[in-house]
């Protein structure tokens, strides 16, 4: 049962590295077009978790990027790229715990090591691309029935 | 179980969105980390947490809990409640640890 959507449904987002409060911003919206949609809970879910996750690392680690999202009838993609320090060692980074936040980020719950895990398991095709010293891009794919 | 039949048991003091009192609880998850939470709890669960700040609004709210305890009478912050109240968010804050909210949640749900 594809979307009956008649062109794909785009978002755009700017996320300033530190804003903690308004985090949320970009997955609250790509939330509310699939509830809108009509789409499966578990998938809502699925991609409003990954997409807060993501959100959350360019938040705590980069200066700066930029989400987007596409909803098309038989996928959702989202696409975030950063520009923060770069990961040096993606296997590790990819490993539940490993964090690399600082202590009063881990006061408030966060960089627990879970966020990349979280946005590989929610998603059906994940894709990590990291230099050092430039940035960090990730691409998330959840198929829709 | 409904979120309102925790309120005497656990003497809950409800911060946000009262609606919410009727949303039903199928069980509860206790964890301060955000990402443990949205990893591995289950929609329908109460969380129960120390962590007061804007950020466990959309946690919740993209997990799809019933519902937020803050232990120890810890209190949302003036624009948590706020947030909690435009996205339908019921928290609600209790003097025990959580160790005795989640034992109490236990006996009442098994």
């Amino acid at each position: 049962m594809a979307l009956d959507i008649e062109k794909p449904i785009e978002g755009n987002f700017q996320i300033i590295g530190g804003e903690f409060d308004t985090a949320g911003g970009a997955s609250s919206h790509l939330k509310s077009k699939l509830v809108e949609l009509g789409v499966e809970e578990g998938i809502i879910r699925r991609a409003s978790i990954a997409t807060f996750e993501a959100e959350m690392n360019v938040i705590i680690y980069a200066a700066a990027g930029r989400l987007s999202f596409l909803i098309t009838p038989t996928y959702i993609e989202i696409k975030i790229e950063d520009m923060g320090p770069g990961i040096e060692d993606l296997d590790q980074a990819m490993e539940e715990g490993y964090s690399t936040a600082p202590d009063w980020v881990r006061d408030m719950g966060w960089g627990a090591g879970m966020g990349l895990p979280n946005m590989k398991k929610n998603s059906d095709e994940f894709k990590i691309d990291s230099v050092v010293g430039e940035g960090t891009s990730i691409e998330m794919i959840m198929k829709l029935p | 179980m409904k979120l309102n039949d925790l309120v005497e048991e656990l003497s809950l003091e409800v911060k946000t969105f009262k609606d919410g009192l009727e949303n039903e609880v199928t069980g509860a998850y206790v964890s301060d980390l955000l990402s443990d939470v949205m990893g591995n709890s289950k929609k329908g669960e109460v969380w129960i947490t120390l962590q007061t700040h804007l950020n466990i609004v959309a946690v919740a709210g993209h997990t799809g809990l019933a519902g937020v305890i803050l232990i120890g009478g810890k209190q949302p912050q003036e624009a948590v409640i706020q947030k909690a109240e435009s996205e339908k968010l019921t928290i609600m804050s209790t003097p025990l640890s959580a160790f005795e909210a989640a034992g109490k949640m236990y006996q009442l749900l098994k």
